[in-house]
């Protein structure tokens, strides 16, 4: 059985929302509708996002690091908020184990985002449906696309690749390679929603594998393994 | 959580309509002073005001619905759905009512045996309300039995002291008995809620910010939530208000839905004379008290995803 995941590396995200505005691009265009945006130059301006970049600052003053987040729909292996749904609606599709729902089917009872830990279901302030990240069905399924642009926009227009895509139950594939090679980890295991998204760690410093972290190192070697603190420049 | 005002009004209303039934259902069994010959058009006239509650609410609820006129695609899920089965059993339920009125208007003979299954699926119906609450397991506040008691125990309190103002009305033999029951079922009421608000206040929430992000420093601030407008995710999950607005509602809640009916209650059931007014006057305010006891319900409840939209810019 396939289950089509993202894979986010946390430490090449440089949280420059690329994948928030392809996101909203592809998606607001297509045959779906618009992901309605109100009152966008005004003052408290209010959109339908499927995606969403956001920033934590881990430690203390001095021994920061900032880390920049990206956050959509994980397409959970049990997803809470798919048997909640009282019409369908929302639904797990069995041969890619994508997560998705029927606009025309949703009331609209917001149920299903009371139902995800994760606050990544929006209901439409135009539509009045619920919506959220589709893993860009329309583009990963869509025959007429050459092979390398069958991939979700936010993979497509990551400038530091940080977003890897594929089956997570193909033990081959570059997102369980990634996952099994960097300790990839799941948002919020407590709830035994089992995302299929996974997370790469931040690797710790002395392991960053560039000239500026080397130079560190060799410069002072007993310092950093004893604070285990990030790289400074 | 933020309080929706038209799931607020479909919980209240059709928890009172539905202790209303089981009232009318409890004279009816005998557990209650038995009536006399002239008692039939108290029940109609029972019946009539459940049924006026229960369709208040679910006219209620359509204003919840982003698309209403699709509501009826709501049935489909009832074998895996709370919210789908309580769509399919409160309809039934007010069909039940309404025949059980019927049935006693026109003389038909089974209202006794209509009454019956009315009665089981009131009850169906406080469990199914419950549930759609209970079955959110990390909403912690709501993830317990207490809940479905305390659904159950509030509907059937205010169901109760309702029934006492319309026998108070119509038949003033009925309501001394009607009136001790509701004082009853209000009391036992308040201490469940107690206990649900005692459970509550030593919850210890199960994801942190950093089970959040996956982040095991003890030391995480959100900088940015990734929008500096308002979005879904920062309306439909958080009250907005101070933590003393919502202690005051508490207070609030537990004077009027509990202290201030049951002293009037009691007062009422001492003399043994049951006033229309008083009875009336204990309805409203503790109806009033269960409006705010829901509010409080929703406004308790942390929902985990709070943990991501906690800084704008
Ligand atoms: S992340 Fe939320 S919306 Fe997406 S599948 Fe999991 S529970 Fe459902
Ligand atoms: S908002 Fe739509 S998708 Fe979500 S539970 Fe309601 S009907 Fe289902």
């Amino acid at each position: 059985m396939t289950q089509l995941a993202l894979v986010i590396d946390l430490n090449v995200c440089v949280g420059c929302h690329a994948c928030v505005t392809s996101c909203k691009e592809w998606n607001t265009s297509g045959v779906a509708g618009a992901l309605a945006d109100e009152n966008p130059y005004g003052a408290d301006p209010s959109g339908t996002f499927f995606n969403r970049v956001q920033t934590y600052e881990v430690g203390q003053f001095p021994d920061t690091q900032t880390v920049h987040f990206p956050k959509s729909c994980l397409h959970c292996e049990d997803p809470p908020c798919v048997p909640v749904c009282p019409t369908g609606a929302s639904y797990k599709r069995k041969s890619d184990g994508l997560v998705l729902i029927d606009y025309d089917k949703c009331i609209g009872c917001n149920y299903c985002s009371w139902a995800c830990p994760y606050g990544v279901r929006e209901l439409d302030e135009k539509e009045k449906v619920m919506k959220k990240c589709t893993m860009c069905v329309d583009r990963i399924n869509d025959e007429n696309l050459a092979d390398e642009q069958r991939k979700p926009a936010c993979v497509l227009a990551c400038p530091t690749n940080a977003r890897l895509y594929g089956d997570i139950h193909d033990p081959e594939s570059i997102v369980s390679k990634a996952i099994r090679e960097n300790g990839g980890y799941q948002l919020m295991p407590e709830w035994e929603t089992k995302p299929a998204n996974h997370y790469l760690p931040r690797r710790s410093a002395s392991a960053i594998d560039n000239v500026l972290s080397r130079n560190v190192e060799q410069q002072r070697p007993n310092e950093l393994k004893a604070t285990d603190a990030p790289a400074k420049p | 959580m933020n309080p929706a005002f038209s799931v607020i009004f479909l919980t209240t209303l059709i928890g009172a309509g539905q202790g209303l039934f089981l009232a009318l259902m409890a004279i009816q069994s005998g557990i209650i002073a038995v009536p006399s010959a002239s008692a039939r058009l108290f029940f109609i006239a029972g019946d009539a005001v459940a049924l006026a509650f229960l369709v208040t609410g679910l006219v209620a609820s359509f204003f919840h619905l982003g698309h209403p006129e699709r509501a009826w695609r709501a049935v489909a899920m009832w074998r895996n759905s709370w919210l789908s089965r309580e769509v399919i059993v409160l309809p039934v339920f007010m069909a039940v009512v309404a025949l059980h009125g019927l049935c006693l208007h026109t003389g038909f003979a089974y209202a006794d045996q209509i009454g019956i299954a009315g009665a089981v699926l009131c009850i169906a119906l406080f469990y199914i309300t419950a549930m759609n609450y209970v079955c959110l397991r990390f909403l912690q506040e709501w993830a317990t039995p207490l809940t479905i008691v305390n659904y159950t125990l509030l509907g059937c309190a205010s169901g109760f002291t309702l029934a006492t103002a319309l026998a108070a009305a119509m038949e003033p033999a009925l309501a001394p008995d009607l009136g001790r029951w509701a004082l009853a079922l209000t009391l036992l009421a308040a201490s469940a809620r107690i206990a649900s608000l005692i459970r509550n206040a030593r919850l210890r929430p199960k994801s942190t910010l950093q089970s959040a992000i996956g982040m095991r420093h003890p030391h995480i601030v959100q900088k940015a939530q990734g929008f500096m407008g308002s979005a879904f995710s920062t309306r439909e999950f958080f009250h907005g208000r101070t933590r003393q607005v919502v202690q005051g509602v508490k207070w609030g809640f537990l004077l009027l839905a509990f202290v201030a009916p049951a002293v009037i209650l009691g007062l009422g059931s001492t003399d043994g004379r049951v006033s229309l007014s008083g009875a009336s006057i204990a309805f409203v305010t503790q109806y009033v008290g269960l409006l705010a006891e829901r509010w409080f319900f929703f406004a308790q409840a942390r929902h985990p995803q709070n943990l991501y939209y906690q800084a704008a810019s």
